[in-house]
């Protein structure tokens, strides 16, 4: 083996290194991307977590109410209610982007439809609770 | 960076609507819960205006004013006595909201970053279908439950021929529909389900009567917070996933609660027809040839005036009469007489959980003289009169004895062991179950015929 194949072997190894290392770069890249993809498209991971985040919630709600006492029973069910109407989230996603569609038309609907409760269902309460009164001291 | 901002505000929010439900464990932290839950509000709307897929806001700030002026208008004018069909008014606008809701995600998936036209992954279709479904029944059913409570439909159960296997073929469809919609993403399948869901709502709610209708209100309570969860799993969005949850935990509670307080199982409400199968044998035969005793007010007056206590046991007819202030102005009379007055209020009086309650709130009873069936049943023993007011089953003695009664094993308020039962009652009308009261014919009872209203502003002259 004369000198000249040995220059030429290890240009060839550092050519090969050299492909190598943007093969790498390029896998992190798209693996990098994927996972942005998955989270965007709410990848079924995610899915799990929040199931988890579901199941606890319905807990906390089962201990919080069990906990209401019995006389705001009424005032109970209107602020579930107004706080049900979170879901003016969604209405909003869909009333907001800049271009006119039938789901930008269903996403004002459901805007004036979560409002009516969230206003009402709020103000209602509000009007429950402060005629709920103790005992005058004489 | 600002997703992960994104994301905590969103918990906050859902953080400070558990609050909101943790104040109402006292009317004193209640009002301050009620802040936190607008607050909690106002940050979730706030964070989702500011995310990067809303850019136009003029349809947004339109419809919160209409809608925002709707509601508000509603809730300063409504009054009291009409407060469970308000609550069920609202619970079908949530359910209508997620069915809208769906439906633009299913059209325009890009907004919500679950794929696009065509291309939604299988898992956010399941969450779109059971979303728009429960949403779809949760309206059809609040909007019947809204006729009855409101008067606007007949009270009583509609039952017709072949009822359950209907309702069973529907829902059976509904799932096929699902599992049509899942694997072919087809827009007809998505309208099959959102048009077979409102009909299994309608007809689910039809056949139920007027006085279970605090347990169906509840369920539908329920309903809408499962209905905003699903929604929730389409969008990826905690904040709505756990309110959705909370929402329906509290509803799944009031049912349960309002179906112990009738000795029912839900599945019996909801399989409807309570007391349209004919009245038991033994109820019936117990008013043959037994007589009441009739009374006036100045009758009445006169046994309360000399009386050391007094407990007052509202019912729906008193709500029916707006009877409420009439009744703490006859409280008031005997306490300024140094009677002892107390107010016993049954988990399933009125028409709404805790209707009752609000009633006497908004007539100025506080409420620390107003007392739950358990703490006060022992009570009735060393009462000298019980003032019965538009109400009848739930004092019904024959559901502690009478095992053929269909309302046996019902708790109830035990207005026998006082000395004296004082029945404000328009008729001799059985009550919603269809079963006679013996209470009406026992020797200590007094029954006071007329309006619940009259009657008690007449007392109230004879007192003063």
């Amino acid at each position: 083996m004369d000198q000249a194949t040995i220059v030429e072997k290890a240009a060839q190894l550092a050519n090969e290194a050299a492909a190598l290392a943007v093969r790498a770069g390029e896998m992190a890249a798209s693996a990098a991307q994927m996972t942005v993809v998955g989270t965007e498209a709410g990848g079924h991971g995610g899915f799990l977590s929040l199931f988890t985040v579901f199941v606890l919630a319905v807990f906390v709600g089962f201990y919080v109410v069990w906990s209401v006492t019995p006389a705001l029973h009424s005032p109970l069910m209107s602020v579930t209610n107004a706080i049900s109407s979170v879901i003016i989230v969604g209405g909003l996603l869909a009333a907001g982007p800049a271009h006119f569609d039938f789901s930008k038309v269903m996403g004002f609907l459901a805007v004036i439809l979560a409002s009516v409760n969230i206003f009402g269902g709020f103000i209602v309460t509000r009007r429950m609770l402060q005629m709920f009164k103790k005992k005058v001291k004489k | 960076m600002a997703e992960n901002l994104t994301g905590f505000a969103y918990l906050i929010a859902a953080v400070l609507f558990i609050l909101a439900l943790r104040g109402l464990s006292n009317p004193e932290s209640a009002r301050m819960g009620n802040i936190f839950g607008m607050v909690g509000m106002a940050i979730a709307v706030i964070t989702t205006l500011l995310s990067p897929g809303v850019v136009s806001y003029w349809m947004i700030i339109l419809g919160i004013l209409i809608g925002g002026g709707i509601g508000t208008m509603v809730a300063l004018k409504i009054q009291m006595t009409q407060l469970p069909e308000l609550v069920a008014a609202f619970h079908s606008l949530v359910g209508l909201a997620a069915v809208f809701v769906a439906t633009a995600a299913f059209y325009h998936p890009e907004a919500y970053n679950i794929g696009s036209s065509g291309n939604i992954g299988a898992g956010s279709l399941i969450e779109m279908a059971l979303g728009t479904a429960i949403g779809a029944i949760t309206f059809s059913g609040s909007v019947i439950a809204f006729l009855k409570l409101a008067g606007k439909m007949s009270g009583n159960p509609i039952t017709f021929p072949m009822q359950h296997p209907l309702n069973a073929a529907i829902g059976i469809l509904i799932l096929l529909s699902i599992i049509w919609f899942c694997t072919t993403e087809s827009a007809a399948a998505y309208w099959v389900i959102v048009l077979l869901a409102f009909a299994i709502g309608f007809l689910l709610i039809v056949p139920i009567g007027g006085a279970d209708m605090p347990v169906v209100v509840s369920m539908l309570n329920s309903y809408s917070g499962w209905a905003a969860a699903g929604i929730g799993f389409t969008l990826q969005n905690p904040a709505l996933v756990i309110t959705g949850a909370l929402v329906g935990s509290s509803g799944a509670i009031l049912s349960y609660i309002m179906c112990r307080g009738m000795n029912r199982s839900i599945f019996n409400v909801l399989l409807g027809g309570f007391g349209g199968e004919g009245v038991s044998p033994a109820a019936a035969a117990s008013s043959g040839g037994k007589s009441v005793k009739p009374g006036s007010a100045e009758d009445a007056a006169f046994i309360m005036k000399n009386a050391n206590k007094v407990i007052i046991v509202p019912g729906y007819g008193m709500a029916v009469a707006q009877a409420q202030h009439a009744v703490r102005e006859m409280a008031d009379l005997l306490k300024e007489q140094g009677v002892e007055v107390k107010f016993a209020i049954h988990p399933v009086a009125g028409r709404m959980p805790g209707h009752m309650n609000v009633l006497l709130a908004e007539a100025n009873v506080p409420y620390d003289e107003v007392f739950e069936l358990e703490e006060i049943n022992h009570e009735f023993s060393t009462c000298d009169v019980a003032y019965v007011i538009g109400a009848n089953d739930i004092t019904n003695p024959s559901a502690r004895t009478d095992k053929s009664s269909p309302i046996y094993g019902m708790p109830i308020l035990d207005c026998d062991k006082a000395g004296t039962t004082l029945f404000v009652k328009r008729s001799m009308a059985s009550g919603y179950a269809g079963v006679d009261n013996p209470l009406f014919f026992g020797d200590k009872t007094m029954m006071l015929f007329g309006d619940a209203k009259k009657m008690t502003e007449e007392i109230v002259q004879s007192l003063g």
